[in-house]
């Protein structure tokens, strides 16, 4: 108790001169009640009523959050008397050519995994709208932070299909140096930091980074403001490293969107057996964040929620947003996964059926007159050569250098290193047969 | 779970796939290893009967490693009330198929899901440990224990030690692990981190090199010892490694060293799934210098480790390689060379050798080279014994 009188005592005599960046305190002049005051000024908890009735809050009590739509499954805009999205045709059909793209890739590498020509891959199907509609809030200066399922936020920011297929092959124009497992994609401009396979890991990242670009931009007020967009699913937010960040992000007022896809499964583990709140949107309120709740079906209701979002993060010098997208993962985790050990097939085939946010935006297309079944054959055709073209040139391409077994490790190769190196080069050349060096760019000279 | 948590089932499936690079077809010693013909495993009833750890004259069945896991959380989860098994994906089975079927049989209560939170599993665990449970923990991927990390060094490792006189301990928790290399696991698949756990006194730190091995070990981790214990277990071996395993109950001491293969020139000491390239490049050693002999040792506990097993071992080899898949830096081997160095140096005729993975990460396509193979541990045999 004098304790915390003191600290807060040294810190109210220190001059504050990080105002702009910091929230408004949350004590006021002085702690004690004043007389006759009906409600709390405990530190903790400064507006809270004196009640003499006794009542626990029931979670089961409180309405469930509502769910954002702009367009029903039917491709309708739900609410007629609303004015239509503010989007063009164009975009629009931008928009649907990322999605299909992504879906089309998805396809193709999933049965190319089952073949055994790459190691291991993971689809996004169902959840294209979310990462699409979303990313196409951003400016291309904001900074992303994915977690896996999230090709859809690549490709709406520029990655090509050679940079999708050179990380999938882990081949020498890969970023990544051909280290990470397929799916790891990363971007320098527009940033997109490479995947990390552990969960949740990203979310408090992002908020540090959010702070980082709020400092940077204060400090260069010629420049437009940033946000980090941050991507997750219901399942990474159980580790504790989503309650650090959303807590720490709202006390550091990060300009941060946190998006969470919330599928349905992490692996095997259904919802139910995840968490037993109101999804994962109660929490942001819980953290004192700005929330919503939207269709993640729905690439309007993403698109609009994400852009709203965005002006918030920015406003008032900064704040986290917690968007929480519905969607349902249709299909399996990954190659290594068969999710009918623990769902029905049935249950997925009538998702796969009764909602998908390609199918849905599709149904809008065609409602509007500009696209067609003639055009949409043409585009999936020319899709899957394009795809199948780069798949083919990234396969036959070199691995990187030997050498990057080694680099990056540190920024400049230890001493330690350069003898393992040589042991290494000692070891290939004494037993020539027992190692291939050939797909490797510069074979065993790399190591030099 | 994560990530990618990948359920990689197909991560524990043989053969291994080398999406980092592959040996030659004129290799002769960096091939596939032969688990159907390797020394290492049992594969008739007879040779296991003929094994003093095992009970004499137990039936017998052939299992591979996950459903040598399988059995022993079987055994376990019928021996004792107290025993809960939980963990991400448990309840299904597991990604590995480890917990296959223990729900059905021993109901929701004591076999479950957790959310997806490694601090929280662990932290659990301790929990219901210190109240007289016996909870067998799984972290899904060795290389996602690290939220867990504070929960077992800072909890379970110190908690008799700071309880002290009151007693309470969490004798019975087991944090179970997959873990190790298995051609495509790249940097968050591949991880083995027994000496970060062995650095912590207070926890014991278990690998198997085999299913009759792990299930004897991992019942005497639950019932045995009153120490928490970490188990890791070589995921490539899931399904690769089949053998004859006791139907019944068993144990295998804890911090008990096994001399695998006896020899006379120069000693190997390693753990897990290396033994099994060990045991190929001891083959090639033995053909090409006619004469040789040489011994193998599988540590079993990291720590606290038989030393006495492997010192006089040394003492009438007078030569030694120590052989594990994770970093050389600052690896189980530094521990054994410098115990070895400290107790054996008047009977050493050549330094204690390492062979270990390079200093660096598991870059997926670099594993082949990064990771020890029969190559490297022939010629550290070779360069050892010609010293």
């Amino acid at each position: 108790m004098s304790l915390k009188l003191l600290t807060r005592n040294g810190l109210r005599s220190q001059p504050i001169n990080t105002a702009r960046i910091v929230p408004a305190r949350r004590w006021s002049s002085s702690i004690s009640q004043r007389p006759g005051s009906d409600s709390v000024r405990f530190p903790g908890a400064v507006n809270s009523k004196f009640t003499s009735e006794m009542a626990f809050l029931k979670a089961s009590d409180l309405p469930a959050i509502p769910t954002y739509r702009v367009m029903d499954s039917d491709g309708y805009q739900v609410d007629k008397t609303r004015p239509a999205p503010n989007v063009t045709n164009e975009e629009v059909l931008t928009w649907y050519k990322n999605m299909l793209s992504v879906s089309v890739m998805d396809v193709v590498m999933f049965e190319a995994q089952r073949q055994g020509r790459l190691s291991f891959y993971m689809v996004s199907a169902g959840e294209e709208g979310i990462t699409v509609g979303s990313a196409a809030a951003l400016t291309p200066d904001d900074v992303v932070f994915a977690q896996y399922r999230e090709a859809g936020v690549f490709q709406q920011r520029g990655f090509t299909l050679k940079n999708f297929m050179s990380q999938l092959f882990a081949n020498c124009n890969d970023t990544g140096r051909g280290r990470n497992m397929p799916v790891h994609y990363g971007q320098n401009y527009p940033r997109m930091h490479t995947i990390s396979s552990p969960l949740a890991t990203q979310i408090p990242q992002a908020a540090g980074a959010a702070y980082a670009l709020k400092l940077q931009d204060l400090q260069n007020p010629n420049r437009d403001p940033r946000i980090v967009a941050c991507y997750f699913g219901e399942g990474a937010a159980s580790e504790g490293d989503f309650h650090a960040a959303l807590n720490i992000a709202a006390t550091r007022s990060c300009p941060v969107v946190f998006i969470c896809r919330n599928n349905g499964y992490a692996i095997s583990t259904p919802t139910l057996e995840q968490y037993r709140g109101d999804g994962i949107a109660s929490r942001g309120v819980g953290y004192g964040i700005d929330t919503i709740r939207v269709d993640g079906n729905d690439v309007f209701a993403v698109n609009e929620a994400m852009k709203e979002a965005r002006r918030l993060a920015l406003s008032d010098g900064g704040r986290p947003v917690l968007i929480e997208a519905m969607s349902y993962r249709v299909s399996h985790h990954s190659t290594s996964d068969d999710s009918f050990a623990y769902r029905a097939r049935v249950e997925v085939e009538d998702w796969k059926r009764r909602d998908n946010p390609i199918i849905r935006l599709r149904k809008w297309l065609e409602n509007q007159g500009i696209w067609s079944e003639d055009q949409e054959k043409e585009t999936r055709d020319a899709m899957r050569k394009a795809v199948l073209k780069e798949f083919g040139e990234a396969e036959n391409e070199k691995k990187p250098s030997l050498r990057d077994a080694f680099t990056d490790v540190y920024e400049e190769i230890t001493e330690e290193q350069r003898e393992q190196m040589a042991e290494l080069k000692r070891i290939l050349e004494t037993y020539p047969d027992e190692y291939d060096v050939r797909p490797y760019k510069d074979g065993i000279n790399g190591l030099d | 779970m994560v990530s990618l948590r990948t359920p990689l089932r197909s991560l524990a499936q043989a053969p291994r796939r080398f999406y980092s690079g592959a040996p030659t077809p004129a290799a002769k010693l960096n091939l596939p290893i032969d688990y159907k013909t390797t020394p290492i495993l049992h594969h008739t009833s007879s040779s296991l009967s003929n094994t003093s750890e095992y009970p004499a004259g137990a039936t017998s069945k052939r299992l591979n490693l996950y459903q040598a896991i399988n059995s022993a959380l079987r055994t376990a989860l019928s021996k004792s009330d107290r025993t809960i098994v939980f963990g991400e994906d448990v309840g299904f089975g597991g990604v590995f198929r480890c917990s296959m079927d223990l729900q059905t049989e021993f109901g929701s209560d004591r076999v479950f899901n957790t959310p997806l939170t490694e601090q929280g599993i662990a932290g659990f665990a301790i929990g219901a440990a210190a109240e007289g449970m016996k909870p067998i923990a799984e972290i899904q991927f060795a290389d996602y224990v690290f939220p867990a990390f504070d929960q077992i060094v800072n909890e379970a490792a110190k908690f008799r030690y700071r309880e002290g006189a009151t007693g309470i301990n969490v004798g019975g928790l087991v944090i179970r692990m997959p873990c190790g290399a298995v051609g495509h696991g790249a940097l968050y698949h591949s991880q083995s981190p027994e000496s970060l756990f062995a650095h912590i006194p207070g926890l014991r730190v278990v690998m198997p090199r085999s299913p009759a091995q792990a299930k004897g070990l991992l019942l005497s981790s639950i019932f045995e010892h009153n120490d928490p214990v970490v188990f890791m277990e070589p995921k490539i071996l899931y399904r690769a490694a089949v053998e004859y395993v006791p139907n019944e109950y068993y144990t295998i001491p804890l911090s008990k060293a096994e001399v695998i293969k006896p020899g006379e020139d120069l000693t190997i000491i390693s753990y897990g799934q290396p033994l099994y390239m060990c045991s190929s490049a001891i083959s090639a050693i033995e053909k090409t210098m006619p004469g040789v002999s040489v011994e193998l040792i599988d540590l079993r506990t990291i720590y606290p480790w038989d030393r006495q097993t492997v010192i006089n071992s040394v003492k009438k080899t007078g030569r030694a390689v120590v052989v594990h898949e994770s970093m050389i830096n600052y690896g189980v081997g530094a521990e054994v060379a410098s115990t070895i160095q400290d107790s054996a140096f008047l009977r050493l005729e050549a330094p204690v050798k390492r062979v270990a993975g390079w200093s660096t990460h598991t870059g997926l396509s670099y594993e082949q080279f990064i990771l020890p193979d029969v190559a490297r541990t022939y010629d550290a045999i070779k360069q050892t014994l010609e010293y």
